[in-house]
């Protein structure tokens, strides 16, 4: 039964894939509730279906079949300009290979969601700078991607998902290209924006540990079903 | 995506794969530079055979000549007509009255006659135009061996080089030696009572005086020798191989074989002219001149016509110069192509990411037709400049051809503003044509697994 603090609410999700004769079921059947604040891990091993799940939240691919509504919204039934939109507005993402484009300074791809969102020029500058303040990047905001270490890019990487200023972060690895050091300070940064911000996070590993330690809830997923869904704290 | 923000990123892109990008447009430019050179080598040509043509007098010109004229061109008259029933004579006041008509320049009459000429003891006969001053810018007389007549009323001659060629072996050394023209002068029968009562009793009690003929010699100077014919034809200079100021030729009062008609006509005071030339301001005014003129009962002749024919077949050799010319642009249409189908593979990820970001299908697209048309836009202006540079080069070529040949220079390619106006945009265009297919399949490109890729 949605609540008036459920932001997003996954009903009996499935998506399939065709290989020539053969459907593969990423996802089967998954219903998931999760709320306005919460940092939800979805836990499960390679190929378990976690990062689809994911995509189809973050409005980046569409169920075969079930229902995902965001503030009772139905993803499934927005068209592609409205999901294009759903993405800019209220989502920001993050990836495990933090997918900066090399080509740009680590501000000009900060400021990449504000061009695509028509934001004005003026307050772009003062959004970016905002955002690579918040992730401690702002002196290095001329460099180019191949200029910064793995834990610098993911952190401007974080400040491009938050430039926005989105209801939900959705990170897909976020610590998987990182070592232990830089991955626990992502997971940090993560943790305080939530705190700081109220934003929810959902956030796809297969580390354990690090969900245990930072999320408040982990949803564990095998052969793309879901096996368990419990509060951690 | 704001228009501001699009044309930085294509920027951007195109600046990234900078050797690709510029390769491809500089296809691009080689093609509308192929397509501007054929083209302005076909302007060029009209606009240089348009010039020839206008300066020669002959399809800004409309020849007029009376009802009862049968020796001029004739054209049929409708039954009925006013001209037909009055017949008027051309005489020094029609002459008036077309000058008088709107949109003619100037109109002069036909001074045609026989003559002898003597120089040195030689005598030859042969015929005599007069031409009016107007006749100095017509292209007959460039490159002529001496000058055009100092004055409309100077007693100078300009002689065609196969005469000249008949007083003296060396045409040129005659450039400012004198001549003489023996003529047959048209003058009044004087008021004698025997010749009165002859006139009447051969053409009837009451009608006015005749006239009389009287030979005559004149001096002149010669002040060219003009190679080319300038007998264009038709009521031109044609046929003539002495040229004299109009007015000088008029002032030497020479019989003319109206002047008989006159005298039958019982007119005789009151001479008429063989045919008059009106030249109007330009080609397009002759419709209406010539119309006004058939108005007042004359007959009236044009080159229109084989001007209009002129303009068809420039018209159709200008499609076929650019049809050729397009091939080439067609060619580098293709490399855009490739060169976009090739960032797409290349910047799969990238696409991926701008959608995970928000960009909507139309974004990606909008920057892929963004970078082509950039590409159309670069290779355009810079095709544009190289094929006028390889206009300017033929255009070079030819003078350095035709000064050796001892023939003045002509400007044979030109490139005017709505060529290269027109060549850039048909690269803009031909080059988003391109980019539609590159632009459309960037634009459909699944996000999710457009960022799998590696």
């Amino acid at each position: 039964m949605p609540t008036a603090s459920m932001l997003i609410q996954a009903e009996s999700v499935s998506r399939e894939y065709r290989l020539g004769e053969t459907v593969i079921r990423a996802i089967d059947a998954v219903s998931l509730a999760v709320e306005q604040g919460e940092f939800l891990a979805l836990l499960g091993s390679s190929g378990s279906g976690k990062s689809t799940l994911l995509s189809m939240m973050a409005g980046l691919d569409r169920p075969t079949s079930g229902a995902i509504r965001v503030r009772a919204r139905n993803l499934a039934e927005l068209t592609a300009d409205e999901l294009a939109r759903y993405r800019r507005e209220t989502v920001g993402m993050v990836f495990q290979s933090f997918n900066l484009l090399p080509r740009m300074t680590l501000e000009e791809n900060v400021e990449l969601p504000l061009r695509l969102a028509e934001v004005d020029r003026n307050d772009r500058q003062s959004r970016v700078g905002e955002a690579l303040e918040r992730v401690g990047l702002a002196a290095r905001r001329r460099h180019r991607p191949s200029e910064l270490s793995g834990g610098e890019q993911q952190r401007g990487a974080l400040a491009r998902a938050l430039v926005n200023r989105p209801a939900i972060l959705f990170a897909d690895e976020p610590t998987g290209n990182l070592d232990s050091v830089n991955g626990e300070q992502i997971l940090l940064l993560l943790r305080e924006i939530q705190d700081s911000l109220g934003m929810t996070i959902i956030m796809v590993t297969h580390e354990r540990p690090l969900a245990e330690r930072f999320a408040n809830r982990i949803a564990q997923l095998s052969d793309g079903r879901l096996v368990s869904d419990g509060a951690q704290r | 995506m704001k228009t501001r923000d699009l044309s930085e990123l294509a920027v951007r892109n195109l600046r990234e794969a900078v050797l690709r990008n510029s390769l491809t447009t500089l296809g691009v430019a080689v093609g509308v530079a192929s397509l501007v050179a054929m083209l302005s080598l076909g302007v060029g040509l009209q606009t240089l055979a348009s010039q020839r043509l206008t300066r020669s007098g002959l399809f800004d010109a409309v020849f007029v000549t009376s009802q009862r004229n049968f020796r001029g061109p004739r054209q049929p008259t409708p039954a009925g007509s006013t001209a037909k029933r009055e017949a008027r004579a051309l005489d020094e006041d029609v002459r008036q009255q077309l000058s008088k008509l709107s949109n003619v320049t100037e109109v002069y009459p036909q001074i045609r006659f026989i003559t002898d000429v003597r120089y040195a003891g030689k005598s030859e006969a042969t015929s005599v135009l007069g031409l009016p001053d107007s006749s100095r810018s017509s292209g007959a007389f460039e490159g002529m061996t001496g000058a055009y007549f100092s004055s409309p009323t100077a007693d100078e001659a300009i002689l065609q080089i196969e005469f000249a060629k008949l007083l003296t072996d060396q045409p040129p050394s005659l450039v400012g030696r004198d001549l003489t023209l023996r003529y047959a002068e048209r003058g009044a029968l004087s008021k004698d009572a025997d010749d009165e009562a002859l006139l009447d009793s051969m053409m009837g009690t009451g009608k006015p005086g005749g006239i009389s003929i009287v030979p005559r010699e004149t001096t002149l100077r010669i002040v060219g020798i003009t190679e080319s014919d300038p007998s264009a034809g038709i009521g031109g200079f044609g046929g003539a191989r002495v040229y004299l100021p109009l007015k000088t030729a008029e002032q030497l009062h020479v019989a003319q074989p109206d002047d008989v008609q006159a005298f039958l006509s019982g007119n005789p005071a009151k001479p008429s002219y063989m045919a008059l030339t009106v030249r109007v301001r330009s080609p397009k005014d002759v419709p209406q001149v010539e119309a006004a003129i058939k108005q007042l009962g004359f007959v009236t002749f044009s080159l229109l016509d084989a001007a209009k024919s002129l303009r068809l077949v420039f018209t159709v050799f200008d499609l076929f110069l650019g049809l050729f010319g397009s091939l080439a642009l067609t060619v580098a249409s293709l490399g855009i192509i490739n060169t976009l189908v090739m960032a797409i593979l290349e910047r799969r990820r990238e696409i991926g990411i701008l959608k995970a970001l928000g960009a909507t299908d139309r974004d990606v697209r909008s920057l892929f037709f963004a970078e082509a048309g950039a590409m159309g836009l670069f290779g355009g202006v810079f095709g544009v400049a190289l094929g006028w540079l390889i206009g300017s080069a033929l255009t070079w070529g030819t003078t350095i051809y035709l000064h050796r040949q001892n023939l003045p220079g002509v400007k044979i390619s030109y490139v005017p503003w709505w060529l290269a106006l027109c060549a850039i945009g048909f690269a803009i265009i031909v080059s988003l044509i391109a980019g539609l297919y590159p632009a459309s399949r960037a634009a459909r490109l699944n996000p999710v697994e457009a960022l799998r890729y590696d």
